[in-house]
């Protein structure tokens, strides 16, 4: 079995490209590389187009080693990863409807997030006009005695985003969910190419707003990394102090939310007074409650405020004295613990196959966290757990919230406790030679990847790949066989985000 | 269980003041006071909340305000699951073309008299996705918008003066009747 340094020797090395190697392979490395990837030890992260190539990015398992490799398509087309690994399939469907570069041999040719609407084919390659016969999508067939099927959305009963939702049912029981996604695509990488470093910033915290500073953190350091610029240990913990507060407030309120859809709204009741405290924390910390706009390329936009230490410890100490209790609540009311317990089961096998970060891979023994591995500034100087449990139910996902809850006000303190003066940002370097910049950064929901092609100080290409992209496959495996009821608790559990895999 | 609930009972409430209706807001409500609405609507407004492709981040503050600091149902205001039982459709995003549609749709459904309320910046004119091949560029490109409050996101506090400030205009409005 090839490891990933042998696919990335077995290429051609592109200079410039940091912090991990990427290699420009011919059609025989690369589909040996899928066939690794579906044999298991490399796992994998990303895969993106532009406007005649392919890139993909993977994790060597047992090395913890990342690389990209890169195929030419002079001929508009690429040999299908998806054939070989189903994790693939989403991603070349959108390499198509973006690029318009074909996945020869792909199991699945159907249009992602290109729903016809958009006046033009193939926006970031070569354009073409609309099909004028554009068929109607096709959802996968069912077949069976007694099925029906009941379509949901784009527009939900609740305050969420839109995608659709098709169950074909048999009675109560979901025999196969299908997920319609795409509806928020707002062409992000598109706007991103040929605008400024700045400009490209405030897009990338704008593609799913609950992450707003981990995607926020992404794209700094992958710019950082083209340039090969260190920032200053002040901005570091600042970034890290924001990202654990952002983790901390999503994870509160889904946890409440989640309890919610089980009908126990005096869980989500608290929940909410405790997120709401950590956004008020933040709003005196940083002028902003979800923290936008302030961890960009160099540092922090700024710095935090003279009181802000004290309404955060403030916002923590609130969470410490009121958690315990909710979570005992969880705990010990066996009419929550009998909807969470069992329901919306994801295998370690799916969660491995996938690579599913976050909560969902490590509810189901996928032991990976961004922040220890490939790991990043300043986490190797703090002190934290990564839960992982194997239930891999929606109460597993509930307690990996929890206890990384618990592990967010651990880190908020070190951070507290660390924070020296000094600057917070430094320039970025003025118009030098093209280079490349990625980037793995661990959200609430797991972990995010950015790559990016600088040249001066404009963007030519960023891909920013959400970590839904790898989950949302896996509630549609762990809805089936269960009741429609439950679909709102498992989708919650999941909380995958729409408009970051729509970009 | 029992000692979160007696807590509740004794404990002060979190709930806050109401704040004053926004003076801006109140100003681009002009328009829309000047509009016929067929029935009295008392101080009541039922909500149906459109994602028309925005980043969540409106979406969550628009969840905030049902917690217990803003707790937008004391005013009357509540969001309900169908835009057939909506007096307002809270719309947030840019409009992305693959939701034109949707909300189109969304709009018809809603029986009058009905306002439409955009939230945040990208709803007004596409903000920063102004220009993409995706994007329609604003709420008031697609259905008529009453009122928009600009913000991104917007505080809870801000969409609440926002929705307040709808609602007095409501009632002045059906008064006038």
């Amino acid at each position: 079995m090839p490891k990933l340094i042998d696919l990335i020797q077995a290429g051609r090395k592109v200079e410039r490209h940091h912090p991990w190697p990427r290699a420009v392979v011919d059609d025989d490395v690369w589909r040996s590389a899928a066939s690794a990837l579906a044999d298991g030890g490399l796992s994998l992260l990303g895969l993106w187009g532009e406007a005649s190539c392919v890139h993909m990015a993977i994790l060597d398992d047992h090395t913890s080693d990342i690389g990209v490799i890169s195929l030419d398509c002079p001929d508009r087309q690429f040999p299908s990863v998806a054939a070989y690994h189903p994790p693939a399939v989403r991603l070349e469907r959108t390499v198509h409807d973006l690029f318009g570069l074909q996945a020869a041999g792909t199991p699945d040719p159907r249009p992602w997030l290109d729903h016809g609407r958009w006046q033009m084919r193939f926006p970031l390659g070569e354009r073409l006009d609309p099909s004028p016969d554009a068929a109607r999508y096709q959802f996968l067939p069912a077949e069976g005695d007694s099925l029906h099927q009941i379509p949901v959305g784009p527009v939900h009963a609740g305050i969420i985003e839109p995608g659709h939702f098709r169950f074909t049912a048999s009675g109560e029981t979901v025999v196969r969910l299908e997920q319609r996604l795409g509806y928020t695509h707002k062409g992000i990488e598109g706007l991103m190419a040929g605008s400024t470093v700045e400009q490209a910033a405030r897009l990338a915290g704008r593609v799913s707003g609950d992450s707003t500073v981990a995607y926020g953190l992404a794209f700094a350091q992958a710019v950082e990394a083209a340039q090969q610029i260190a920032v200053p240990p002040r901005a570091l913990l600042l970034r890290a102090l924001m990202a654990e507060l952002e983790r901390l407030a999503n994870h509160l309120g889904d946890i409440g939310a989640i309890c919610n859809d089980a009908s126990f709204a005096l869980m989500q009741a608290h929940c909410a007074v405790l997120r709401e405290g950590v956004l008020r924390a933040a709003d005196a910390a940083f002028g902003h409650r979800l923290m936008r706009d302030l961890v960009v390329p160099g540092g922090v936009a700024r710095d935090i405020a003279s009181d802000g230490p004290n309404a955060i410890r403030a916002a923590l100490d609130q969470i410490r004295r009121h958690f315990p209790a909710l979570v005992e609540l969880y705990d010990n009311t066996a009419s929550l613990q009998d909807r969470t317990v069992t329901t919306g089961i994801v295998t370690p096998a799916l969660a491995r196959q996938f690579a599913a970060g976050g909560y969902v891979g490590r509810a189901s023994g996928r032991n990976h966290d961004a922040r220890r591995r490939p790991g990043y500034l300043p986490y190797d100087g703090l002190r934290f757990e990564v839960p992982v449990l194997s239930d891999g139910d929606v109460n597993a996902r509930v307690w990996i919230r929890i206890r990384e809850v618990e592990q967010s006000l651990a880190l908020t303190d070190q951070i507290l406790i660390g924070l020296e003066a000094g600057p917070v940002r430094v320039s970025l370097q003025g118009a030098t030679e093209p280079s490349e910049g990625m980037a793995v950064v661990e959200g609430f929901r797991g972990d995010i990847l950015a790559w990016l092609r600088l040249n001066g100080d404009r963007i030519e290409r960023c891909h920013l790949r959400d970590p839904s992209w790898f989950q949302w496959p896996l509630l549609e495996a762990a809805i089936e066989g269960n009741i429609v009821a439950d679909f709102p608790l498992c989708n919650k559990s999941f909380n995958c985000s729409y408009s970051g895999q729509d970009l | 269980m029992r000692k979160l609930l007696l807590q509740g009972l004794f404990r002060q409430p979190l709930t806050e003041q109401a704040p004053r209706p926004d003076d801006a807001a109140l100003a681009e409500l002009g328009a829309m006071v000047a509009r016929t609405a067929r029935r009295r609507l008392g101080r009541s407004l039922s909500i149906r909340e459109v994602d028309a492709g925005s980043c969540n981040g409106c979406e969550l503050e628009i969840h905030a305000l049902s917690n217990a600091y803003y707790d937008v149902e004391r005013f009357g205001i509540r969001f309900v699951a169908s835009p057939r039982h909506a007096d307002v459709l809270l719309v947030t995003g840019p409009v992305t073309k693959n939701m034109r549609e949707a909300l189109e749709r969304t709009y018809h459904a809603t029986p009058d008299p009905k306002w439409v309320v955009a939230v945040g910046d990208c709803a007004r004119d596409g903000g920063c996705f102004a220009g993409s091949y995706a994007v329609v560029g604003g709420v008031s490109a697609v259905v008529p918008v009453d009122l928009h409050i600009p913000g991104c996101p917007p505080s809870p506090m801000a969409i609440l003066r926002g929705l307040i400030g709808l609602l007095e205009a409501v009632d002045a409005d059906v008064a006038a009747k």
